[in-house]
């Protein structure tokens, strides 16, 4: 991806935006205004840090430090379980994008200190006594998509299964927790 | 802080990013309420002074959330616009 900011540049970051949200069975806020804006400021993000961080969310332009809130953020799915919206309301839920006017403000999710603590590395090696971070230390029920195996360890199945494109309802748990740092 | 003319209502304080779509609805509301504030696009500052807005930003919102509206030292997380409606109504 190359930070273009021309108007053209926008409207195809949009347009991609749009296809990959609805070949993977999520929704663009319909405000196109809105979304445009949001996209602009991807633009410029990707321009000033080199990767797409949330344009609602201040970057450190370190990647270790901004990984999380590199679009899509790791909140993106449970705000959307939750709010019904993403934190900048880029994407939203099927509910929202059908009535707009439910899209109120998102708490913040990410911690207030996220930001000066680099992620935990997916494996670490064993250190005594170490304390993971809340975050990376959380357990996850892994569900079970029953139309085609796609397996997923997070707190809800996602709307639409990403593969075969079934809905939520479709899912059931699978085997135990599974914890996010072994 | 660049200040923006309107109706006085005290010391008014926006903290933004020049990105943040809800930020820029806090201003197009101000706006139309005509009410005159000071803001700050934080992601435009660099090195000390980021540093120091940040620290006046995390001593009214732990969060260090965008847009946070300070009014009479009370702040508004977010763009709540009955809240700042409320807040901001004459006397």
């Amino acid at each position: 991806m190359k930070a273009d900011e021309s108007r053209e540049g926008i409207e195809a970051l949009l347009s991609k935006l749009a296809a990959d949200a609805t070949s993977s069975g999520y929704f663009l806020n319909p405000d196109a205004a809105f979304t445009r804006d949001l996209a602009a400021g991807l633009a410029a993000n990707l321009r000033r840090y080199g990767y797409p961080s949330c344009p609602c969310r201040l970057a450190s332009g370190e990647i270790d430090k901004d990984r999380d809130i590199v679009c899509p953020c790791d909140y993106r799915d449970p705000d959307l379980a939750d709010y019904g919206a993403c934190y900048c309301a880029l994407y939203v839920s099927e509910a929202a994008a059908k009535d707009p006017g439910r899209i109120a403000p998102v708490p913040e999710r990410r911690d207030a200190g996220q930001s000066s603590q680099p992620p935990q590395p997916l494996n670490p090696p064993p250190a005594a006594g170490r304390q993971p971070a809340a975050r990376s230390g959380a357990s996850y029920p892994v569900w079970r998509c029953r139309v085609c195996g796609y397996l997923c360890a997070r707190e809800n199945p996602p709307e639409v299964c990403p593969i075969c494109k079934v809905k939520k309802d479709r899912f059931e748990r699978f085997g135990g927790l599974v914890p996010a740092v072994p | 802080m660049q200040r923006i003319e309107g109706s006085d209502h005290g010391p008014v304080k926006l903290f933004t990013l020049s990105t943040c779509v809800w930020c820029k609805k806090t201003k197009e509301l101000l706006k139309e309420m005509d009410v005159g504030y000071e803001y700050v696009d934080v992601d435009l500052l660099e090195g000390e002074e980021r540093e120091r807005t940040m620290q006046a930003l995390r001593a009214v919102n732990p969060h260090c959330s965008f847009p946070s509206l300070v009014v009479n030292g009370q702040c508004i997380v977010g763009y709540q616009e009955a809240k700042i409606r409320e807040v901001l109504q004459r006397p």
